[in-house]
């Protein structure tokens, strides 16, 4: 007879000193866990419970301009400092961190239309309504600590007068050019006084312009002709454009796709592009229920943030057609300015309140250093939330958001028209020869043709 | 040529030895995929199929790296005992196995003896440290297996029909003469539930929170403790009955009648899931496999039948007349009658049980319970004269989850795990025949309309079975004349058809009435506004 029955020492299976950790043991077998199934759902739904009870994304508001922040500019190379300029000509640098003025570039007329930085953070590049762009030197982060007493005031580098009146900058990356934006699209170096390079197709006043992060040389332009233009600096002719139904008021590459942008629309959408293949949109993002007045892209590349005259700020996922999160506040009034910082976790947003605000990218995010345990729930949590996302039930506590009352109303009405518009075209279609209205997709209906 | 024949042969055996090992592990990799991959061939939408795709190859990753590191998270082996020669695992007594195991093992075995107050019942805590034995006469003990110590024994003075655990081993669940009371782990009385009236039975959903029970009206009830609302509270209609258990795989209650049926309920239903037949006489006992798909039954007709609960077939019969069952975690299945255990086990792998160990107490002790101790190899037995606990080689899981359940649960870990089982407490909805089907997709609701010609040749091998089904018999009288045959066959074949021509009318008399109702829309309308009305289907 050979017999073994199970028999457990007690010092095998715990501590010796009350100093160890607990000692832990695993058997992944199914049949010791039963309604494993259920007991995810249940997880699930608690977590998005859960989610919503701890969506907290407003961070704080930072106030000290006296007019409505009409452009912002974060520093690649310094994470909490963000400069943002205002309608009266005033230009600050902010520290996140204390949600405090650093330091105060005055010197524009007007208002400030356009700010940028250089890719190497040294250089600030400001322009606006009173026709000159101005270079400023950007304080060194180390010394970056609010002074009360001098109240850090800088002069500029140089100032370059005009002819005409800017919209908009960006910097290039990886140079020292940057773009402005006004009667046509200028090229300009940091060291001389007059454009380098200035592009015009039609008449209009060009609105905004971006510069291409992988590819140096290419930038693109919206104008108020209801144009996006592809520039080439190596071409002396723009590369391409395309005339859409409205005006686009701000454009943003995605930095991990570097081929596809997004532009933010006047009637409401941002529309994704391939640049290469303009003819139709990759993707219309809806959901706003007014202009959207500016764009930006996370730098992971998997989301974009936009704000508009709407008074809200909408997260995006770059492929998806509606929107993850939407932030307002009483207080917020139209936004014209928004940014995403440089890791991706918080937002930042400039508004005719003539404050800026910081929100949390993550509504329900917990801020501050995890431990690896707290940080592994978080990770498993969100698992097993995308997991049972389809459920009804999950489903409608992670989409339920609360609107002020005029947006709810303006989406439902939008939704009204855009119905009774669908219907009308889909009679009329029935009631003429096939093939004499097209239907043209949501992705093409907006476009109205492509120029080479 | 020589090294080229060894060559050969290493080349050959290699693969072999290979092949060895990646079947023995593909039967782990099994065991932990919970199931078929679903088949994406039919799918139509590409996107849906991508991603599922991606999603089934991270399952079959996760079943891989399970049962690769089985090897070692899972140290322990399980118990075994084997016969030598011409032994028989059967014949081999209690006192034989206690010689050959270690010290602390042969502690387990032991006979407690109260003569007055009996019969006994008792239940383990789900890791099998803790016991609670309550005697008929009230006699309600609280014991901690590791140490075999009595944490608090209590009288009260009451009859006591049975006793459970609530979710640990500080609440105590006692159905008693005309009541159930909830004890706390030092005997005060923490709640009556009178709802319940005078429960037989008890048992506890320890995911759901759910304090079952059944009383003498053969009334169900389902009791959330965690908010004392009373969740189910149902008439079996089928009378009196004491034997009732839950299949810990979807946490079914299921319930055994005196007319040999066998229910099964959930709180969300005042009507039985399943009612099946499963003796002559009335069912004594029942138990349930922890995979869910073996259900045994004992009736009073002296048989122990396994049924196979996918297909609600039997699977085998044992002969023998039980009051007590209980499967271990292992599967193996003890059932006792008058003062006789026996233990089957399933040993070739085709759930075919076969006698593996018997154990006979004193003549005249009256088995009233027995019940395997989880995560040990032991068998806890209640009687008329107190309790017993033998060894059973082999029957408890020789590795234990501390997040599941652990045997050496501190104070601090036992009051986390309380919080996070209340956190992750099912709602009563999930208890339901298939628990996997949550969160699948619900199939497509559209019934398939059949074509003409499938319904003629339905009717057609109706008619073909109900002409050969006509068997007469030689009758006198000149009522077998050829005439009254033809009749009688005729007569057959009308009543096979006739269903088929009913339905039939029907259909087509709905259609009619659509036909109708289109064509009076039209007419209603003004001459002007008629060619805006929908046309008529073209059939």
């Amino acid at each position: 007879m050979k017999v073994k029955v199970i028999s457990r020492s007690t010092d095998e299976f715990t501590r010796e000193r009350s100093q160890d950790l607990q000692r832990v043991f695993r058997n992944f077998d199914p049949n010791l866990r039963s309604q494993e199934k259920s007991v995810e759902y249940v997880r699930a739904l608690n977590a998005a419970k859960l989610d919503k009870i701890f969506a907290r994304p407003f961070v704080g508001a930072m106030d000290g301009h006296i007019d409505a922040v009409s452009c912002m500019a974060k520093n690649p190379n310094h994470l909490k400092g963000i400069f943002s300029g205002s309608m009266d000509g005033d230009i600050r640098l902010w520290d996140l961190a204390t949600r405090r003025t650093v330091c105060q570039f005055p010197g524009h007329q007007g208002a400030v239309k356009g700010l940028t930085v250089s890719t190497d953070g040294r250089v600030l590049v400001s322009c606006g309504t009173d026709s000159t762009v101005r270079l400023w030197n950007v304080p060194n982060p180390s010394l970056m600590e609010p002074d009360e007493s001098s109240n850090g005031e800088a002069k500029p580098l140089s100032v370059f007068v005009w002819k005409n009146a800017f919209w908009a900058v960006d910097h290039q990356w990886d140079g020292d050019l940057f773009a402005t934006a006004g009667a046509q699209v200028d090229i300009w170096n940091h060291n001389r006084s007059q454009p380098i390079n200035s592009f015009e197709w039609g008449k209009d006043t060009a609105i905004s312009v971006r510069f291409n992060p992988g590819e140096p040389n290419i930038l693109a332009a919206s104008a108020s002709d209801r144009s996006i233009t592809i520039y080439d600096l190596r071409l002396s002719s723009p590369a391409r454009k395309i005339i859409m139904r409205t005006k686009t008021n701000s454009i943003a590459w995605n930095p991990m796709e570097p081929m596809n942008f997004t532009a933010a629309n006047e009637d409401c959408s941002c529309y994704s592009y391939d640049a290469r293949k303009l003819d139709e949109a990759r993707c219309v993002h809806k959901d706003h229920v007014s202009a959207v007045m500016d764009i930006d892209y996370s730098p992971t590349g998997r989301e974009f943030v936009t704000g508009s005259y709407d008074r809200t700020i909408r997260i995006f996922q770059y492929n998806g057609g509606h929107s993850r999160e939407v932030y307002h506040t009483k207080r917020m009034q139209r936004v014209f300015c928004v940014k995403f910082s440089c890791d991706a976790s918080y937002v930042i947003s400039g508004s005719d309140d003539t404050n800026l605000r910081l929100w949390k990218a993550k509504a329900s995010e917990q801020l501050g250093v995890l431990l690896p345990r707290e940080r592994k729930k978080h990770e498993y949590l969100e698992a097993v939330k995308n997991r049972y996302k389809h459920l009804p039930e999950v489903k409608r506590i992670v989409r339920h958001r609360h609107l002020p009352k005029a947006i709810y109303k303006a989406a439902s009405l939008r939704r009204i028209i855009g119905e009774a518009e669908r219907k009308k075209s889909e009679r009329r279609r029935a009631h003429s020869a096939p093939g004499s209205m097209p239907n043209p997709s949501l992705r093409k209906r907006r476009i109205i043709q492509e120029v080479e | 040529m020589g090294a080229k024949v060894t060559n050969d042969d290493r080349i050959n055996s290699i693969p072999s030895v290979e092949q060895g090992i990646s079947e023995e592990e593909e039967m782990k990799v099994k065991k932990y995929l919970r199931g078929e991959a679903a088949d994406f061939k039919v799918l139509q939408d590409k996107k849906l199929k991508g991603q599922l795709a991606v999603r089934e190859d991270l399952y079959g990753k996760s079943a891989k790296a399970a049962a690769k590191a089985e090897k070692w998270l899972m140290p322990s082996e399980g118990g075994y005992l084997e016969a030598e020669g011409i032994e028989k695992t059967w014949r081999i007594k209690q006192e034989a196995i206690a010689s050959e195991v270690d010290i602390v093992s042969s502690r387990k075995q032991y006979d407690i003896v109260l003569p007055e107050l009996g019969p006994y019942t008792m239940d383990f805590t789900l890791s099998g440290r803790y016991m609670v034995a309550a005697g008929r006469k009230g006699h309600v003990a609280l014991m901690d297996m590791k140490n075999m110590d009595l944490i608090k024994e209590f009288q009260v003075k009451e009859t006591v029909r049975d006793v459970v655990f609530l979710h640990n081993q500080k609440l105590i669940a006692a159905a008693q003469k005309k009541y159930v009371y909830m004890y706390s782990d030092n005997g005060t009385e923490m709640h009556c539930l009178k709802e319940h009236g005078a429960a037989l039975k008890l048992q506890f959903l320890n995911k759901h929170f759910l304090l079952t029970s059944i009383n003498k009206l053969g009334q169900l009830h389902f009791q959330d403790i965690t908010t004392g609302e009373m969740v189910g509270n149902f008439r079996t209609g089928l009378g009196r009955s004491d034997t009732i258990e839950v299949n810990p795989f979807n946490n079914v209650v299921a319930v055994g009648h005196s007319g040999g049926t066998v229910t099964m309920w959930k709180p969300t239903s005042a009507a039985p899931l399943i009612k099946m037949l499963c003796h002559q006489g009335p069912v004594t006992a029942l138990a349930f496999h922890s995979n869910g798909h073996l259900m045994a039954t004992s009736g009073m007709e002296r048989k122990i039948k396994l049924w196979d609960l996918r297909k609600y077939e039997v699977l085998q019969t044992l002969p023998g007349h039980t009051k007590a069952m209980d499967f271990s975690q292992k599967g193996l299945l003890a059932a006792a009658s008058g003062s006789f255990v026996q233990v089957f086990g399933d040993f070739s792998g085709s759930d075919k049980y076969s006698r593996y160990m018997a154990h006979s107490m004193a003549k005249g002790y009256q088995i009233q319970k027995v019940s395997f101790r989880p995560y040990e190899d032991v068998l806890a037995i209640g009687h008329s004269m107190g309790w017993s606990s033998i060894l059973i080689p082999g029957s408890g899981e020789p590795n234990f989850d501390s997040w599941v359940a652990n045997p050496f649960e501190t104070r601090k870990q036992r009051n986390e795990k309380e919080v996070h089982s209340l956190l992750d407490k099912l709602p009563p909805e999930t208890i339901m025949l298939d628990p996997t089907k949550i969160g699948s997709v619900r199939p497509t609701r559209k019934k398939e309309r059949v074509s003409k010609e499938e319904r003629n040749a339905e009717m057609e091998s109706a008619l073909e079975g109900a002409k050969k089904k006509v068997t007469l018999k030689k009758k006198t009288k000149g009522r077998s004349k050829p005439s009254k045959v033809a009749k009688k066959k005729q007569e057959a074949v009308v009543k096979a058809k006739k269903p088929f021509l009913e339905q039939q009318a029907k259909e087509e008399e709905t259609l009619k009435k659509k036909r109708k109702r289109i064509t009076e829309g039209e007419n209603q309308l003004p001459k002007s506004l008629q060619r805006f009305a929908r046309k008529v289907p073209a059939t």
